[in-house]
């Protein structure tokens, strides 16, 4: 093929669930991208590329962000956390991935990780929600299986194995 | 005996994997794969006078650029238009490229291979395409005023005319006492999964073998389309169906020129490669649904009866139709739900318009149907002053009439025939289960805080498990585990969590030793695809039609080894056993060992079934009428459809001022047969609801007169958020057994979306008082319409 000028590609170091990853990366780079395509994590999903679905939000430093509305160059320095991230290290689940498998919370489980990591977040915040506010903690996120109602559930749930979890 | 397992709400196997992050989605293979970007036309009619791609040489990390010139043979000819119909005169499907013209904005012009997704889209801008834009058809309006033609040697715009009829319904209407006539209009929305199209293809040239992952609704019908445009033999092409993130119809289709395309690619280039679509893509180059225009004639007693029915309709097929008339005419049949006009009659035009193709979405044509028929009831029932649920009972079929002929053709070709129902019994069920009979005090109650509420009601029949047939095959391993296959594919509805259900009751094995696969040609490569609410119907048998051959094979051997009868044998939890004799028994596994006579043992279990440790020498290892392995495969195929039935009622309230909606109360009776995994079948309904209100307050596809789609994201598309859907949903059951298959199975997939705009447009026209007769409504339209309505009295 012709003259084609190569991509400048940034050295940068992003660290993901505890560990540190070493990557050359575009400037125009998404997050989402590099996560998924560069790291191998694919359980964060990309739904929609314009930060409505949210599919892809992950953890930066314990706030939910969209992935795919960040750029991996300016992911330096914060502490990532995908869903790949979310269960204990020996592989016991948290509390809210345990409650979206008992209350029936995911159907395809496409947008279940943008969930799951938003909800977590959610229950930092608010450990104790009642039912509007588990409402509230989820409504910037789209699943077109569930019709949501579960979800709700697996808020309220997650909320009490958490208490459980805490009160051992 | 083991705890029977169909039936239970057993949580599901897949959520491990989803919850962790394991699972396997379509952009999750093919790391190492190629990426594909599609040029698409920005005109919605125009046609193509010249493409320069030479620019696309300067870009970085480019493998190929192609146009329609490009392709040779099968691929240089149009798509497959899927399904035939003899109504369907003109027909017309699009080329993987375009050739000369496009007809919406979204096909497919060029496609180039880069090494990632960025440089790819970097190369289609330096494409040049010179475009003579063509007056675009939008809309059914102008398509059936037909000034401007999609096709050039389609007058008209008319791809088909249907018609059907029982009885003489000009003569029913002539005759009836009262008579009414009705304008109903459906929007178009779309299936709109969260996760898109995407296909990743590999050629194997050392085997000679195409592997193609696609998140598709058929890998069969894909694998065939494959075969067929590339020149390949069947069996040198695999397709595999990773997870599938949601798919409501739209993923039937196939195969869309990217499936193709990329497939081709991996076979030129002779490297894997990829193609995902992303949000806009999903929006103007998928495919849509709903858009229809009906007008209605009925001829009714004193009673509310129906005496004649003649429905006219209009079909907004979109630029072509790959999927022929499914949908059109699953409205014109559907559309009868659990009653039985005297006479009906109806008419359907499926019209060119230069937007995205039309292929079924979740309901399919009946929500349209299911529109117009409740819509009509309780136009009648306002005529005559009359209770909305005594028309509807008046009309019903009763339960003593099943199985009951139609008198028409469904969309498989077959008789319209219901097999089963009881729809009184579900019209008791729903009156009770939303307080019919109370609404009038709760109205007055709220109207004293002037608050304004209104009721809604609407009843469908839903045709399910249709043909022609699925398979299934149950291998048992020497460890006793239990591998299944079916062909049909999977997008979230849990099929490997209710189709293990079954094997573990027909087989009597334990739940967590089975593991099912789907949508794998590598597995089945017998199947047909998921869609019209068929697995558990059409799947669902088979898998227990093949277990119970398993467990037919596995007594026989155990019977054997045991020196028992088989009628004195049992499976209980993987271990064969003689009834009421403790100790005599054998597990599953040692008999999978004893079922494939061997020559050479390769672990201790092997050992005893080597020639010397077994068989009679007297008779040949494996007899002449049986095959080695502990095997059972079978296929399901019945002559016509089930028939699944349901009714929503919902309560909704007008702001006085503002005209906003709101849902108080959404109530569901539902009767899709036995209940395979009820978690799983409530979670349907629900996920279907939410589709139901998405159509009938929020989505529609917002096209302007020049083609463009206007809203295509999800910041302008209204896809309901949790705040959009009910805060609960009330669901009952009515099981009643189709005695069309061994389970009594119905199908549930789609139901829940079926009468959501039919019972809203009811509950909304309850509470203003003004005849409500296009879907979807938001708040500006309803302000209109109250404007509308105080222009007129005044």
């Amino acid at each position: 093929m012709g003259e084609a000028t190569p991509e400048i590609r940034h050295e940068i170091r992003l660290r993901v669930n505890g560990v540190e990853h070493e990557l050359a990366v575009p400037a125009r780079r998404l997050l989402s991208d590099a996560l998924r395509h560069d790291l191998g994590l694919t359980g964060t999903h990309v739904g929609c590329e314009h930060g409505v679905c949210g599919s892809c939000t992950v953890l930066a430093d314990g706030r939910p962000v969209r992935s795919c509305l960040m750029l991996a160059v300016s992911a330096v320095g914060l502490e990532l956390t995908t869903v790949e991230g979310l269960a204990a290290p020996d592989g016991t689940l948290s509390p809210v991935q345990q409650a979206f498998r008992e209350c029936h919370g995911l159907q395809c489980g496409f947008c279940t990780p943008g969930f799951l990591t938003t909800i977590t977040a959610g229950l930092e915040a608010n450990p104790t929600p009642s039912e509007d506010e588990a409402r509230d903690m989820v409504a910037g996120n789209l699943c077109r299986c569930t019709g949501y109602q579960n979800i709700v559930a697996s808020v309220l749930r997650a909320a009490e194995l958490g208490a459980e979890e805490a009160g051992r | 005996m083991t705890t029977r397992m169909v039936g239970a709400p057993v949580p599901r196997v897949e959520d491990e994997r989803f919850v962790t992050g394991r699972g396997r989605y379509l952009d999750d293979v093919g790391r190492d794969a190629l990426h594909a970007a599609v040029l698409r036309s920005p005109h919605a009619h125009a046609r193509i006078r010249s493409i320069d791609v030479d620019a696309v040489l300067d870009c970085d990390g480019v493998h190929a650029v192609w146009t329609y010139d490009d392709l040779d043979g099968p691929m240089a000819e149009p798509l497959p238009l899927l399904i035939p119909h003899p109504d369907l005169t003109h027909g017309r499907t699009q080329h993987p490229l375009a050739r000369d013209q496009v007809n919406y904005v979204g096909e497919a012009v060029a496609l180039v291979v880069a090494d990632d997704r960025y440089l790819a889209e970097d190369a289609l801008a330096s494409i040049v395409v010179d475009y003579e834009p063509l007056p675009p058809v939008v809309g059914v309006a102008a398509a059936r005023a037909a000034e401007h033609l999609v096709h050039d040697d389609v007058p008209g715009n008319l791809a088909a005319r249907g018609e059907q009829s029982n009885g003489d319904v000009a003569a029913a209407l002539e005759s009836a006492p009262h008579r009414l006539s009705l304008d109903l209009e459906i929007e178009r929305s779309a299936s709109m999964p969260l996760e898109g199209r995407g296909v990743v293809a590999r050629f194997d040239p050392d085997n000679g073998r195409l592997q193609v992952w696609s998140s598709t609704q058929t890998s069969t019908g894909l694998r065939a389309a494959l075969a067929a445009k590339l020149g390949l033999d069947l069996l040198a092409v695999d397709v595999i169906t990773p997870d599938v993130g949601g798919g409501f119809g739209v993923k039937i289709n196939h195969p869309w020129p990217e499936e193709v395309l990329v497939a081709l690619a991996a076979m030129r280039l002779g490297r894997p490669v990829k193609f995902v679509e992303d949000r806009r893509e999903h929006f103007i180059a998928s495919a849509h649904e709903r858009g229809q225009l009906h007008h209605v004639e009925v001829g009714f007693d004193d009673d509310g009866r129906v005496l004649g029915l003649d429905v006219r309709f209009w079909h907004d097929n979109g630029a072509y139709t790959p999927y022929g008339l499914i949908v059109p005419i699953i409205t014109s049949t559907q559309l009868l739900g659990p009653y039985k006009p005297g006479a009906y009659h109806v008419v359907f035009d499926s019209l060119y318009t230069n937007t995205v193709i039309v292929t079924p979405y979740r309901g399919a044509g009946r929500p349209q149907g299911c529109f117009v028929m409740e819509r009509t009831m309780d136009a009648i029932a306002a005529a005559l002053g009359k209770d909305r649920t005594e028309v509807r009972a008046v009309n019903l079929i009763q339960p003593d009439e099943f199985p009951f002929d139609h008198g028409l053709v469904f969309q498989d070709g077959r008789e319209l025939e219901y097999d089963s129902g009881d729809y009184p019994a579900l019209l008791a069920k729903i009156k009770e289960l939303v307080g019919w009979d109370e609404f009038e005090t709760f109205r007055a109650e709220m109207a004293a805080e002037g608050r304004r509420v209104g009721l809604g009601l609407a009843c469908y029949v839903e045709g399910t498990g249709v043909g022609p047939y699925e398979g299934a095959h149950v291998h048992v391993e020497t460890s006793g585990k239990v591998k299944v296959a079916t062909g049909l594919t999977t997008q979230g509805q849990g099929h490997q969590t209710a189709f293990a259900q079954i094997v573990a009751d027909a087989l009597g094995v334990p739940f967590e030793d089975v593991e099912v696969t789907t949508g794998d040609t590598r597995r089945m490569a017998y199947a047909v695809g998921t869609f019209a609410s068929r697995a558990a119907v059409m799947s669902g048998s088979a898998i227990h039609l093949a277990a119970l051959r398993a467990r037919e094979k596995a007594l026989r051997i155990a019977a054997d080894a045991l020196e028992a009868s088989v009628d004195d044998l049992e499976i209980v939890d993987g271990v064969v056993q003689v009834r009421g004799t403790p100790g005599a028994s054998i597990d599953l596994g040692t008999v999978a060992v004893l079922s494939n006579p061997l020559r050479y043992a390769f672990d201790e279990a092997s050992k005893a079934a080597t020639q010397f440790s077994v068989g009679d020498p007297g008779k040949p290892p494996v007899a002449e009428d049986d095959e080695p392995g502990l095997e059972g495969k079978d296929f399901y195929s019945p002559q016509r459809s089930t028939f699944a039935a349901g009714m929503h009622a919902v309560i909704v309230e007008t702001d006085p001022d503002t005209a906003e909606i709101s849902i108080l109360k959404y109530a569901v009776v539902h009767d899709c047969g036995r209940l395979v995994n009820p978690l799983i079948v409530e979670g349907q309904i629900h996920g279907g609801v939410a589709q139901g209100v998405g159509g009938a307050l929020y989505e529609r596809m917002a096209y302007d007169d020049a083609g463009q789609l206007l809203n295509a994201s999800f910041m302008d598309f209204l896809m309901p958020f949790v705040t959009e859907v009910p805060g609960s949903i009330d669901i009952d059951h009515l099981e009643t057994l189709s005695p069309l298959n061994p389970l009594g199975i119905k199908g549930a997939g789609e139901a829940g979306v079926i009468p959501g705009s039919a019972a809203i447009a009811a509950a909304i026209e309850d509470a203003e008082g003004i005849p409500i007769t296009a879907m979807p409504i938001s708040p500006s339209q309803l302000f209109e319409l109250r404007a509308a309505r105080l222009e007129e009295e005044r």
